[in-house]
């Protein structure tokens, strides 16, 4: 593990340790204050403009299930940075670690409390981040740095997709304001975009709350250290795609594409996950597959809309974070102890670490579902919501039966054997009981879990019924937690549960080779992942290949290919074809000039001689200058003959030390002649086209009438050049001198060539 | 006459560019020349042509007598020429040092910065 603190002299951290664990009680402690005004059915909302020019607002909603989160998330927070501060002591990082849970955890409180969907949006994606970093602890391993990238890339895949469905959701209905658009449910089901939404937002929920076929993250993320996973991956950041749905229930549930999705998702993940838990012989992964078995059953009771199905969810999503906060949180102490997790070799230390093992007691048998503890008032509400499904009751009855009873067996496996089991096999250390710090999270979570059974109404009034109000609108609906419910079906089924459960913890080590054939029968994700990834990377390695294959030829190609499809495009598109054009103006002397000029470039680009390259480059030069002094520019006719004559004189001498043009074989390229062609064709008529349009002469005209009263100059262009637009001018003198400078260098440092 | 001007461009740019699609890279500054002087045409033609009638004021005279040749198009061509030189000389200089320190001119086999290491095709 990442401890490398030896539990004998357990140091604490300072109070960069303690300062997380303030805040955290502080926030419990203001959460619960406001506890009795929500649970009398109000909501609060705090809103601050923050880009309102988006209409994006910082605006905050608490409401029963946002209360019910905000009180897991502080509570159980406080008591883990309290765990963590023993766990990690004298960990180097230790301030890292404490920044980045407490970072989770306002980033979280900001998710389960944001009204606005960008505002929600920013806090979940800071939840992925820092769960990024928590799992990555440990980055100095292979496995650590593979399961944070694989939990980042999924869930942050998956945020994209909820980012999309999000600005959907938002454009479709008006407004970011969640309150808002859950507030005209009736139109958001009936709006054309509610698949779509629903899809993307669901790619979100799945992704984060570890649903089939995006499972195989969450026992990867287990990487983390131990109070991470309890705080993150069972508690909170895990429900947080159970949250949203949760929170979309009143505004999208109801549909039968809502009902399918999650209730065959969810009930799939349960029955799946339970059944890979019993394989795993270390405790943390076991414990890791029966969180996402209650993500399942969660997922499953929110694809209903039943008062019963709305109370189950409300009251097992607090038993199982109580539960499964403090069995992570008691599986940490053993592995900090005993420096090992396997169920195979932990037994006996029941007697050395009593506390621990009546926490973990305690926390098991509401796991297990025994009364009087929460956990079975917990179980009975299961049973009963999943019999008022509509359709096919008893086939997810049966699921959720066996998903029950599969995490009976796990909650002995976890909390019973490790204490009282006799192994006989020598532990990799002494183990010893966990100092009170360590103590503290597992036993208060545990003795809730027990209290909240005896006293139902505690919880009622408080969380379960402001949620339920939350999810359905009416607090009516929400049915009475209690112990004893009458000799009724779910009674029945609790009992089989037991007896399946007993069945199952005694038989699940010859169980275990048959679970692993059918596992290694069964498609593996986690490597599918492995080469999907690979894939991914030959993918793109492919395409850089084809796009970047570092040959300028293709390089320009692309270029002027772009070029030709923009402006042939534009031209097609928008119908702007030239009419034919006149050329009744045409003399005798502009058809040889023009003759002249079109020879000299196309025996330029057709010839492999260069003296006959350089001569014809020459001719089109001279042709040009010819133009500008028949079309009435003496200035530029003169500084085209200059600057053509320094071209021709300057290719020469280079060809003096340059070999012949075509020393590779002939140089006939047919595919970039159709592209020439192509583009010489469309700038002909794109200028055809510009021709047919009214010129705008009024700058001509200002320089004309300006040109002698102001600035006392009888020639217009030079007068435009050293007087009007002299900084350009003086621009231009610029680049040249550069371009000689550059040059220079160039030529300077010219030397035989050392390196081929 | 601006029309057979516009086909002569087309002519022009079609070269130079098929120049500048070249391997060797003499080519490609043989295009560059061809394309600078084909966007100084089209800049000079826009402005439409007028023959015979440079832009110049006449002694004792305010302004231009009669109709004169658009002078603001042959002022930035003027720009325009003077720049394209500087980059045809620097391009040449680079192409020419390029050769006596790759000792080719052919672009494809100039892969100093990407060698042709991992590339299979």
């Amino acid at each position: 593990m990442n401890d490398t603190a030896t539990a004998t002299q357990p140091k604490g951290n300072g109070l960069v340790g303690l300062i997380p664990v303030g805040i955290a009680l502080l926030l419990f402690g203001w959460f619960l204050s406001l506890a009795p005004a929500v649970a009398e059915g109000q909501s609060l909302r705090l809103v601050w403009d923050w880009v309102p020019s988006l209409g994006i607002a910082m605006s905050f909603l608490l409401d029963g299930l946002s209360l019910t989160f905000a009180l897991l998330i502080s509570g159980i927070g406080a008591l883990v940075l309290l765990y963590s501060n023993t766990y990690l002591a004298g960990h180097p990082q230790f301030a890292r670690f404490a920044l980045f849970l407490t970072s989770f955890m306002l980033a979280m409180l900001g998710l389960v409390l944001a009204d606005n969907l960008i505002g929600l949006f920013v806090f979940w994606e800071l939840t992925t981040i820092t769960s990024y970093l928590l799992i990555g602890f440990g980055h100095d391993t292979a496995k650590g740095r593979r399961s944070a990238l694989q939990a980042l890339f999924v869930t942050g895949a998956g945020a994209l997709a909820l980012l999309a469905g999000f600005i959907l959701l938002g454009f479709s209905m008006g407004s970011f304001e969640l309150s808002e658009i859950l507030a005209q449910a009736d139109a958001l089901k009936a709006h054309e975009m509610y698949l779509p939404i629903l899809i993307l937002i669901l790619a979100g929920t799945f992704t984060k709350s570890a649903q089939f076929p995006f499972h195989f993250w969450l026992p990867n993320a287990m990487a983390a250290p131990t109070p991470v996973s309890a705080f993150l991956h069972s508690a909170t950041m895990v429900k947080a795609g159970v949250y949203l749905m949760a929170r979309m229930h009143p505004g999208m549930a109801g549909t039968d594409v809502w009902f399918w999705t999650l209730t065959i998702a969810g009930a799939f993940t349960a029955v799946f996950a339970s059944i890979l838990a019993l394989r795993q012989t270390d405790l943390k992964q076991a414990l890791a597959y029966t969180t996402l078995m209650a993500l399942g059953t969660l997922t499953l009771f929110l694809g209903q809309t039943s008062g019963y199905a709305m109370t189950a969810f409300a009251t097992f999503l607090v038993v199982h974070s109580l539960y499964k906060a403090s069995l992570f949180l008691v599986v940490g102490c053993i592995d900090h102890s005993t420096g090992t997790r396997e169920a195979d070799v932990l037994g006996g230390l029941g007697r050395v670490m009593p506390v621990t093992a009546f926490a973990a007691g305690l926390a098991a048998l509401s796991m297990a579902g025994f009364p009087p503890f929460l956990g079975f008032i917990g179980k009975e509400l299961k049973y009963a919501g999943i019999l008022a499904i509509g359709s096919e009751p008893f086939l997810f009855a049966a699921a959720l039966l066996l998903a029950n009873a599969l995490m009976f067996a796990i909650a002995g496996i976890v909390a019973l054997r490790p204490f009282w089991q006799r192994t006989g096999i020598a532990l990799p250390r002494k183990p010893h009981e966990a100092p009170w710090t360590m103590l503290a999270g597992p036993v208060i979570l545990a003795i809730l879990g027990a209290l909240f059974g005896v006293y139902p109404d505690l919880l009622q009034t408080s969380l379960v019924d402001p949620t339920v109000k939350s999810l359905l609108g009416s607090i009516e609906d929400s049915k009475e937690l209690k112990l004893w419910a009458g000799v009724n079906m779910p009674l029945i089924m609790s009992i089989a549960t037991v007896a399946l459960g007993i069945t199952l913890y005694l038989a699940h080590k010859r169980l275990r080779p048959a679970l692993g054939r059918l596992v290694d029968a069964s498609p593996q994700f986690d490597k599918g992942w492995d080469k999907f990834l690979l894939g991914l990377k030959r993918f793109a390695a492919w395409q850089t290949r084809i796009i970047q294959p570092g040959i300028l030829r293709r390089y320009i190609f692309a270029t002027f290919a772009t070029v030709l499809v923009a402006i042939g495009g534009t031209m097609i598109a928008r119908q702007a074809m030239p009419t034919l054009p006149d050329l009744s103006d045409v003399t005798f002397q502009n058809i040889a000039l023009v003759v002249l000029i079109s020879a000299g470039a196309i025996l330029t680009a057709l010839t492999s001689s260069r003296i006959a390259a350089m001569a014809a480059l020459g001719v089109v030069g001279i042709g040009v200058a010819m133009i500008f002094i028949v079309f009435s520019a003496p200035d530029v006719a003169i500084t085209q003959l200059l600057v053509e004559t320094l071209v021709v004189v300057l290719v020469a001498v280079a060809l003096l030390r340059l070999p012949v043009l075509d020393e590779n074989g002939r140089d006939h390229r047919p595919l970039d002649a159709i592209l020439a062609g192509a583009i010489g064709l469309s700038v002909t008529l794109v200028l055809l086209a510009v021709l047919e349009t009214p010129l705008d002469l009024r700058l001509t005209e200002y320089f004309e009438v300006t040109s002698w009263p102001e600035a006392f100059g009888r020639n217009i262009v030079n007068v435009i050049l050293v007087d009007f637009r002299a900084l350009d001018t003086f621009g231009e003198i610029a680049v040249v001198v550069i371009a000689a400078l550059s040059a220079y260098a160039l030529l300077r440092t010219t030397h035989p060539r050392k390196d081929p | 006459m601006e029309a057979l001007l516009a086909i002569t461009i087309g002519v022009l740019v079609a070269t130079s560019v098929y120049l500048m699609l070249a391997r060797n890279v003499l080519r490609f500054i043989f295009g560059l020349v061809l394309i600078s002087n084909a966007a100084n045409l089209i800049i000079f033609v826009s402005g439409r042509l007028t023959a015979g009638a440079p832009p110049l004021i006449p002694e004792g005279a305010d302004g231009p007598v009669g109709d004169v040749a658009n002078a603001l198009p042959q002022a930035l061509v003027l720009t325009a020429i003077v720049i394209g030189f500087g980059l045809f000389a620097f391009a040449l200089v680079l192409m020419f040092r390029a050769y006596t320190t790759l000792g080719t001119l052919y672009s494809d086999d100039m892969r100093i910065a990407e060698p042709r290491t991992e590339d299979t095709t």
